[in-house]
C-alpha cells in the first residue's frame, strides 16, 4: 500500500481548517511545562489539556464540540506562537479569542475574571469570588479552577489560598509552581 | 454503530483510499482526489445518522471523484467529450434502481457496475473479500431481475 506522505496529510488537514469545514480542531504543543492538547473551534481557543491521551481527548472533544474533529495545526498556530514568547518570557498578555460556550453562566464569570489577574500577581480564590460578585464562594471558585479549560491562557495557577499556600492545580502542583517561578511571582 | 470522530474515520480509511485513487489515476491527479475525496467527506459527515458502511462510503465519494477526474477535459482536448452529454451515468442511474436493496448488496451493485470496481476492491470496501463481494453483487442483481419482473 502506498503510504499517503505527509506533505498531502498536512495539505488536506490545512484545507479543512481553512474552509471551516471542522467543529473543533486540536493539535499537541511542547513547552517546558509538558506537551499540551490544545484546541479550538471557530470562536476561539476551546480547551488547552495537561497529560492528554490524544485518543480520549478526541473523544471527549467529539462529545462536547461535535464529531468533526481534526489534528490541524493552523488554527492552533496563534497559540502556540504565544506560549512560545510566553516561556520564552517575552510575552505576559495572551490576545486570543477563546470559546466558553459550553461553560455554566457562573463559570464563565469567573473564568473573565480570572483572565484579568494580571501577569505576575496572584489573588485568593475568595478575592476572585468577590470579584465574580459572589464573595461567600471561595470553594465554588475553586472548583471552577479545577476544571479550568484552557489552563495557562486564563491563569488559575495565579490564584492561592489565604494562607499564601499554592493549595492546588489541576496540572500538578510543581507545574503551578514552575508556572509562578517563571512570572517571578515567587522567589 | 455510533458515528467515530472525523479524526478516526480519516485515520482508518485515508491509506487505502489513496491507494485506490493512486491506481486509477496517477500519482498527480490522485493527490487532489485525495484531498477532495475527504473535504467532501467533512461536509457530508454531520447527515450521516449512524457508523454502518462507513468504509463502502468513503470508496463510493472517493470512485465518483474518480470518475470526475477521468471526464474532466484535458489541457490538450480540442473536442467536448460527446458520451459524457449522453444522459445520466451509469452509477446515477444505478443508485436510484437499487435503493430497495438491502445495504450491502446495493454498495455492492453499485461499486461493481456503477463505478467499475473489481470484487478485489468492492471486498475491502466492504470489510469482506472478493468472494464475498461477488455473491453480494450477484444477489443484488438477482433481487432486481425479480423486482424487474413483477
Amino acid at each position: 500500500m502506498n503510504p499517503v506522505s505527509a506533505d498531502l496529510d498536512r495539505r488536506f488537514r490545512d484545507a479543512a481548517a481553512r474552509e471551516s469545514l471542522l467543529d473543533v480542531a486540536y493539535d499537541l504543543v511542547d513547552t517546558p511545562v509538558g506537551t499540551l492538547l490544545i484546541a479550538a473551534t471557530d470562536r476561539g481557543l476551546c480547551r488547552i489539556s495537561y497529560d492528554a491521551e490524544p485518543e480520549r481527548e478526541v473523544d471527549r472533544l467529539a462529545h462536547t464540540f461535535g464529531l468533526r474533529v481534526l489534528r490541524s495545526r493552523l488554527p492552533i498556530d496563534p497559540a502556540r506562537r504565544q506560549l512560545d514568547e510566553y516561556f520564552e518570557g517575552k510575552r505576559q498578555r495572551f490576545d486570543l479569542d477563546v470559546d466558553l460556550g459550553v461553560q455554566a453562566a457562573f463559570n464563565r464569570r469567573v473564568l473573565r475574571e480570572l483572565a484579568r489577574v494580571p501577569y505576575g500577581e496572584v489573588v485568593t480564590y475568595g478575592e476572585l469570588a468577590a470579584r465574580a460578585a459572589r464573595p461567600r464562594a471561595a470553594r465554588a471558585v475553586g472548583t471552577v479552577m479545577n476544571r479550568n479549560p484552557l489552563p495557562i491562557v486564563l491563569p488559575c495557577h495565579r490564584v492561592i489560598g489565604a494562607n499564601g499556600k499554592l493549595v492546588g492545580y489541576g496540572g500538578g502542583l510543581d507545574r503551578k509552581e514552575a508556572l509562578l517561578r517563571l512570572e517571578g511571582a515567587l522567589l | 454503530m455510533m458515528l467515530p470522530p472525523f479524526e478516526r474515520f480519516y485515520d482508518e480509511h485515508r491509506e487505502e483510499i489513496y491507494s485506490f485513487l493512486l491506481r486509477r489515476l496517477g500519482r498527480d491527479r490522485a493527490e487532489d482526489a485525495f484531498q477532495e475525496t475527504f473535504l467532501r467527506a467533512l461536509r457530508a459527515y454531520p447527515k450521516l445518522r449512524h457508523g454502518e458502511h462507513l468504509r463502502a462510503w468513503a470508496y463510493t465519494i472517493a470512485s465518483r471523484i474518480a470518475i470526475d477526474e477521468h471526464r474532466r477535459p484535458r489541457a490538450d482536448a480540442e473536442l467536448p467529450e460527446l458520451a459524457s452529454l449522453d444522459g445520466r451515468p451509469a452509477f446515477a442511474q444505478l443508485e436510484h434502481l437499487a435503493d430497495e436493496l438491502p445495504p450491502t448488496e446495493r454498495a455492492a451493485v453499485v461499486l461493481r457496475y456503477g463505478y467499475d470496481l473489481d470484487y478485489a476492491e468492492i471486498g475491502a470496501a466492504l470489510g469482506s473479500n472478493a468472494t464475498a463481494a461477488r455473491q453480494a453483487a450477484s444477489a443484488g442483481i438477482r433481487r432486481l431481475r425479480r423486482k424487474d419482473a413483477q
